[in-house]
C-alpha cells in the first residue's frame, strides 16, 4: 500500500510502491479512483489517473490491485454501453443518477443474470485453449460460444447444462491432477493481443451499404481503414453508417473523446433501426463504448483497447467483427497530454515519439485469423478509425502516422461537405488496397465489376482535368463530347456517389443495386455517345426524360429495383435511339 | 463567499514567484485544485488555486498575477474547498463577476447549495437526443441551420461583424413552438469591452428579459485568470436552473476567443509544452468539458443550450480556436465578411455554417414536412449559383448558357430575399420555407431533384 507523493492533473506519483508492476491497476485515494502505473522509479510509481484527480491530497493511500487493466468477456456484452474502463453506464445510471461521479464502480457483465448454457462438449473430452465447449444464446442475433480460456487444457471432468450466472462454474477441467473451474466469463488484459493459430489475408467484401465504399473503395473483412476529415465533413455520420449497416456478426462502436449528444443519438437510433438482412433491432449486434470528450482524458486510451479486446474475443468464436473508433485523434491527444506531464521529449507537434507505434499496436490487431481450438474456424476484426486533423490539414502527425498503417483511406473533403455532397469522400484522393482481396467476391456477385468501377473512376479523373479548363473558358465553350462527359460524371457524382443517410431507402444500398445503378449510368453514357456521333446535339440528351429518371434511381426500394431498372434500360434504348433518328 | 473562519492550513515558505505562479514548500493536507487565499505583507488578499501538489512543493496559481508578492511576509491560506458557486433560485436577475461575487449592489444571496464549478459529466447513456426546434425567427438559421434545445451551436465571427446584434436578435425572438415553459438566459461576458457588455445588458433590460437572466461579467480590464472561471460559473448556474429548477436555459458565452487567449497565457506561465500556435495541447478537452455541459437528460424537464460566440483571428476558420470548437460543438454559424460588405444582414455564410442536430429538430409535427427537402434544394441551387458566379468573373456572364444564367440570378435573389432580413423582423419557419419556394419557382422544375414530387405539387407556387 502506497501513499500519494505528488498530484499534477492526471499524473499521480505515489511513494512506497515497491513490488508493483508497470500497467498494474491501482486505486487512488479514499474514493478509489482508477489509475494505471505507467512507470516505476525506485519506490515510486508514476500513475496515470483515469478519473478526475480534483481534491486529492498528498499522503492519501494508493492501493495496488495486482492486476493489469483487463476486460471482462462473457455473455452480457452485446447491447451494452460502457465507459472507457468498461463500466456499464446503464448500471451507473441506475446506481448514481444522470451524472457520473468519480470513483463510482459498475461491473461490465451483469452478475445476477442467468444465461442458458448448452454444452457442446462432453465429459471425457480432451480440450485445450480456444475449444468451444458450449453455447449461450445471448441475443436473437448472437450465439455466444463459450471457449476454453487461453492457457488451459485437460480433460472435462464435469460439464453442466442449465441456467447460470457468469460467476457460477459450468465445467471442470482436469489436468495433471489439478482441476480448473470454468465459468461463462473470462478476463483478458486489454493491451495484449489475444492469440490465434495463424494470420490469414483479409478477403471478402465487408458490405457496408455505402456505394462509394462497397463499389469504389471496398473494405475487406479483416481490413484497416481510416477516415480523416475536418469538422463538419461527416466523419461521425460515416462511422455511424458503418456501425449501422455493416454486414458483420457484431459491431463495436467506440466513441472516444467525442460529443455526448451524438452518442445519445447513436444509442437512440440503434434501439429503433432494424438490420436489413435479419430484421432484428441493431442493438442486438452492437456494443457501445461512450467515453465522451468531457469524461476523463486518460480513459480515452483505455477505451480503444477495451473495444478491440472485446472484438478479438468474438473473433475467436469465429465471427466477423467491425470496430469503429471515433476519433483516434482524441486518443492521440490524451497520449500527448500524459506525455507532457511525464516531461517526455516531445516529437512532432508535441505528440510523443511513440505515438506511431501505439497507433500501430491498435490497428495491427485487426485482421483475418484462423482461431485457436476446435472446431476449426476463421474470424476477423475489421477496424475503421476516424482522424480529426486540425484545420483539415492531412499533413499533421496523427493522419500521417495512421496512413502508414492502414490500407483503405477515405479522405473527407471540406469543399464537398460545403456543397452538401455526402458522404464527402473525395474520389480522387481516397484509395483502397483491398481491390484484389474482394475481386473474387465481386466477380461472383456482379461480373464486370472491375471494368465498370475502373471506367467510372477514369471518367471522374477526366472530369477533374476538364474542370480546370471550364474555369478558364466556361462550360458552354467545350466540345459536345466533353459536355456529355461532364453530364455523365455529374450523374455519377450526384446520382450514384451521393447517398443520403437519412432517406429510408437510400441509407442502405445493396451491392447488387449499387452495381446496377452505376451500370445504368455507364450505359446511358454509351448510348448518348452514339447519339452524339450520329449528329444529335447535347441539348436533346440533356432534356431527355431518362436523365431525370436516373436521378431518382436511389429512392427505388431494393425489392422492385431490378424490375424498374429493366424498364429504365428499355426506355433508355428507345428514347436515346429515337433521338438519334430525329437528328 | 466568506471562508475566513474555515481556514484550515497555512503555508509561509514561498521560494519563487513568477508570472502568476507561486512555488511554496509543501503544505500538508492541501487538496489538488483547491482554492487558496494569498495574503500579502500589506494585508491585501488574492485568490489562487493549487495546480501541482507534492511532498516537496506546492504550486499556486494566483488570480490577478503575483504583483506585490514578496517571498517573506506573504502567507498562503487554504480553504479546503475547490471553487464553488453558491446557488438558489434568487440568482435569477443578478449580476456577478468572474469569481461569482455579486456586482449589482443587490443583497447577499442565501445559498441553498454550493456547486463545484467544474460540474460532473452527464452519463452519455442517459442523455436524451435533442429534438425540439427553437424558432429564432432568422431564416438563415431556422431554414438551413436549425437550432434545437440541448444543442451547442457557436457563432464564428470576425472582428467588426455584427455577431452581437444577431445574438441579441436570437435572445429577443427565440421561442419553442406551442409551448409556454420556464425559460432562462445565462449570459457570460468573457474579456469583452465594457461597451459590448453594456450593449447586451441594455438589450436585455429593454426587452424586459432581465429578471430571467443571470449575468457573469468579466470585462477586458478584469483579471485574466477570472476568464477561466467565468464561463464555468455561468454553466454551473445554468445546470442548477435546468436540472434542479426544471427550466430551459440558453447560455450565451462571449467571447470565447478571449477565454482561449487566457488559457494560452496561463499555459505558457506554467511552462507547458505548447501545441499549435502556442495554445496548450489540452485546449480541446478543456473546451469540451464546458461545451459538453449542454444537453437534455432522460426523465428531466429542463435543458441547457449553449451558444458561444468567438471571433476568428484574421477570419481564419482553421485557426486553433474555431477549429477545436468546431470539433466539439454541434455545428457552427459562420459570419461572412463578403456578405457584410454587400450590406446583407445577417451575413450568415450558409456553406460554412452547419447544424448537426437539425435533422432531429425539423420535419412533420416539428416544423413542416418539406423542411428537409427545401433545405437540401436551397443549398444545392445556391451552391451552383455561387460556382457560376465564380466562373463568370473570368469568362463574363454573357458566355454562360441560359440555364446557368437562371442559377446565377437565383443565387443573388437567395441572398437578397432569403438570407437578408431586418434586425427586428421575426419570420415564422413557414414564412421562411415559403420564401424558399418562391425562389424555386424561377428554376427549371425538373432540376428540383432533391424534393419529393408530392411536395413540389403541394408547395410550388404555380400549382396553387
Amino acid at each position: 500500500m502506497g501513499k500519494i507523493w505528488r498530484v499534477s492533473g492526471p499524473l499521480v506519483i505515489a511513494d512506497d510502491m515497491k513490488g508493483s508492476q508497470v500497467y498494474e491497476v491501482v486505486e487512488i485515494g479514499e474514493e478509489g479512483l482508477v489509475g494505471e502505473i505507467v512507470g516505476l522509479d525506485g519506490n515510486r510509481a508514476i500513475i496515470q489517473a483515469h478519473e478526475d484527480t480534483l481534491g486529492l491530497k498528498v499522503g492519501e493511500v494508493v492501493k495496488g490491485t495486482g492486476k493489469v487493466l483487463s476486460a471482462e468477456l462473457g455473455p452480457g456484452l452485446v447491447g451494452s454501453i460502457y465507459d472507457g474502463l468498461q463500466k456499464s453506464l446503464l448500471t451507473l445510471g441506475e446506481n448514481i443518477g444522470a451524472f457520473i461521479k468519480r470513483g463510482a464502480k459498475a461491473s461490465a457483465l451483469p452478475r445476477g443474470k442467468k444465461w442458458q448454457f448448452t454444452p457442446t462438449a462432453k465429459v471425457g473430452d480432451a480440450v485445450s485453449q480456444g475449444d468451444i465447449i458450449g453455447i449461450v444464446p445471448e441475443t436473437n442475433l448472437m450465439e455466444h460460444r463459450i471457449m476454453v480460456p487461453v492457457g488451459i487444457k485437460g480433460t472435462i471432468k464435469e460439464i453442466r447444462q442449465g441456467d447460470y450466472t457468469v460467476e457460477e462454474p459450468v465445467a471442470w477441467i482436469k489436468h495433471d491432477g489439478e482441476v480448473t473451474e470454468l465459468t461463462l466469463m473470462q478476463e483478458w488484459p486489454v493491451r495484449k493481443p489475444r492469440p490465434y493459430k495463424q494470420r490469414a489475408d483479409p478477403s471478402g467484401l465487408l458490405t457496408t451499404g455505402m456505394r462509394i465504399l462497397d463499389y469504389m473503395f471496398p473494405l475487406a473483412l479483416g481490413g484497416k481503414a481510416s477516415i480523416p476529415g475536418g469538422f463538419g465533413t461527416g466523419k461521425t455520420v460515416a462511422l455511424q453508417q458503418l456501425a449501422r449497416w455493416a454486414q458483420t456478426h457484431l459491431n463495436i462502436y467506440v466513441g472516444c473523446g467525442e460529443r455526448g449528444n451524438e452518442m445519445a443519438d447513436v444509442l437512440y437510433s440503434f434501439r429503433q433501426l432494424k438490420d436489413p438482412n435479419t430484421g432484428r433491432l441493431l442493438q442486438e449486434k452492437e456494443i457501445f463504448i461512450a467515453n465522451t470528450s468531457n469524461m476523463p482524458v486518460v480513459a480515452r486510451e483505455a477505451s480503444i483497447f477495451v473495444g478491440i479486446t472485446m472484438a478479438e474475443y468474438f473473433r475467436d468464436m469465429g465471427y466477423d467483427i467491425l470496430v469503429v473508433a471515433d476519433s483516434t485523434s482524441r486518443w492521440a491527444e490524451a497520449m500527448r497530454e500524459m506525455s507532457g506531464r511525464l516531461e517526455e521529449m516531445p516529437g512532432e507537434e508535441g505528440f510523443p515519439s511513440y505515438m506511431g507505434s501505439r497507433l500501430s499496436s491498435f490497428y495491427e490487431r485487426a485482421g483475418m485469423v484462423e482461431c485457436l481450438g476446435i472446431p476449426e474456424r476463421k474470424g476477423s476484426v475489421t477496424v475503421a478509425g476516424a482522424v480529426s486533423p486540425p484545420g483539415a490539414d492531412f499533413s499533421e502527425p496523427v493522419t500521417q502516422n495512421t496512413l502508414r498503417i492502414i490500407d483503405a483511406f477515405y479522405a473527407l473533403d471540406v469543399s464537398l461537405a460545403n456543397k452538401r455532397h455526402f458522404p464527402a469522400i473525395n474520389w480522387l484522393t481516397s484509395y483502397s488496397l483491398y481491390v484484389d482481396a474482394v475481386k473474387d467476391w465481386w466477380n461472383e456477385h456482379d461480373p464486370g465489376w472491375e471494368n465498370t468501377r475502373a471506367g467510372a473512376l477514369k471518367l471522374l479523373q477526366q472530369e477533374a482535368e476538364l474542370e480546370e479548363i471550364v474555369r478558364l473558358i466556361g462550360p458552354e465553350a467545350l466540345p459536345e463530347g466533353d459536355k456529355l462527359l461532364l453530364l455523365t460524371t455529374r450523374m455519377i457524382r450526384e446520382d450514384f456517389l451521393q447517398q443520403s443517410s437519412y432517406h429510408e431507402v437510400d441509407t442502405y444500398c445493396t451491392p447488387a443495386k449499387a452495381g446496377l445503378m452505376l451500370k445504368t449510368i455507364m450505359k446511358f453514357y454509351q448510348l448518348a455517345q452514339e447519339m452524339l456521333n450520329s449528329g444529335a446535339g447535347i441539348d436533346s440528351i440533356r432534356s431527355s426524360p431518362v436523365v431525370y429518371r436516373i436521378s431518382r434511381m436511389k429512392d427505388i426500394p431494393n425489392e422492385v429495383f431490378e424490375q424498374r431498372i429493366k424498364e429504365l434500360w428499355s426506355e433508355m434504348e428507345k428514347s436515346l435511339v429515337t433521338g438519334k433518328r430525329v437528328s | 463567499m466568506d471562508f475566513s473562519s474555515l481556514y484550515v492550513k497555512e503555508g509561509r515558505a514561498i521560494s519563487k514567484a513568477k508570472g502568476s505562479l507561486l512555488i511554496a514548500e509543501s503544505i500538508p493536507g492541501i487538496r489538488f485544485n483547491e482554492m487558496v487565499d494569498v495574503q500579502l505583507s500589506n494585508g491585501e488578499m488574492k485568490s489562487g488555486q493549487a495546480i501541482d501538489i507534492s511532498k516537496e512543493a506546492t504550486i499556486i496559481e494566483v488570480f490577478g498575477g503575483v504583483s506585490e508578492v514578496d517571498l517573506i511576509g506573504c502567507k498562503i491560506r487554504c480553504k479546503g474547498e475547490t471553487l464553488k458557486l453558491p446557488v438558489s433560485i434568487d440568482i435569477l436577475g443578478r449580476v456577478f463577476n468572474g469569481m461569482g461575487e455579486p456586482i449589482d449592489g443587490g443583497p447577499r444571496l442565501i445559498p441553498e447549495d454550493y456547486l463545484d464549478i467544474n460540474g460532473e459529466p452527464i452519463n452519455p447513456a442517459l442523455r436524451q437526443p435533442p429534438a425540439e426546434f427553437i424558432e429564432t425567427g432568422i431564416s438563415a438559421i431556422d431554414g438551413l441551420n436549425a437550432l434545437v434545445r440541448g444543442q451547442k451551436l457557436p457563432i464564428f465571427s470576425g472582428s467588426g461583424l455584427p455577431h452581437n446584434r444577431i445574438v441579441a436578435q436570437i435572445i429577443r425572438q427565440a421561442t419553442v413552438k406551442g409551448k409556454e415553459e420556464r425559460f432562462a438566459l445565462v449570459f457570460a461576458a468573457i474579456g469583452i469591452s465594457y461597451d459590448d457588455a453594456s450593449f447586451f445588458m441594455k438589450n436585455l433590460e429593454r426587452t424586459g428579459a432581465l429578471e430571467r437572466t443571470i449575468a457573469f461579467i468579466n470585462t477586458a480590464s478584469d483579471p485574466v485568470i477570472e476568464r477561466i472561471s467565468t464561463p464555468r460559473l455561468a454553466l454551473t448556474a445554468a445546470e442548477y436552473l435546468a436540472w434542479k429548477q426544471n427550466m430551459h436555459v440558453l447560455v450565451v458565452l462571449t467571447d470565447m476567443t478571449n477565454y482561449c487567449e487566457a488559457l494560452r497565457e496561463l499555459s505558457s506561465m506554467r511552462e507547458e509544452i505548447p501545441s499549435r500556435r502556442g495554445y496548450p495541447g489540452y485546449m480541446y478537452t478543456d473546451l469540451a468539458t464546458m461545451y459538453e455541459r449542454a444537453g437534455r437528460i432522460s426523465g428531466k424537464e429542463g435543458s441547457v443550450t449553449i451558444m458561444p460566440i468567438l471571433t476568428m483571428p484574421d477570419d481564419d476558420i482553421t485557426h486553433p480556436i474555431p477549429d477545436l470548437t468546431g470539433y466539439i460543438t454541434e455545428g457552427q454559424i459562420v459570419l461572412s465578411r463578403n456578405l457584410e460588405r454587400k450590406g446583407i444582414y445577417p451575413p450568415i455564410d450558409v456553406f460554412l455554417s452547419l447544424s448537426r442536430m437539425m435533422k432531429e429538430g425539423i420535419g412533420p409535427g416539428k416544423t413542416r414536412e418539406d423542411h428537409n427537402n427545401v433545405f437540401m434544394q436551397s443549398y444545392s441551387a445556391y451552391a451552383e449559383g455561387c460556382y457560376l458566379r465564380e466562373i463568370s468573373t473570368i469568362i463574363g456572364a454573357e458566355a454562360l448558357g441560359e440555364r446557368d444564367k437562371i442559377y446565377l440570378t437565383s443565387a443573388d435573389e437567395f441572398e437578397r430575399k432569403f438570407i437578408s432580413q431586418g434586425e427586428f423582423e421575426k419570420r415564422t419557419v413557414e414564412n421562411t420555407l415559403d420564401i424558399a419556394w418562391g425562389l424555386f419557382s424561377t428554376l427549371p422544375e425538373e432540376d428540383l431533384k432533391l424534393i419529393r414530387e408530392e411536395f413540389i405539387k403541394k408547395y410550388l407556387p404555380k400549382y396553387h
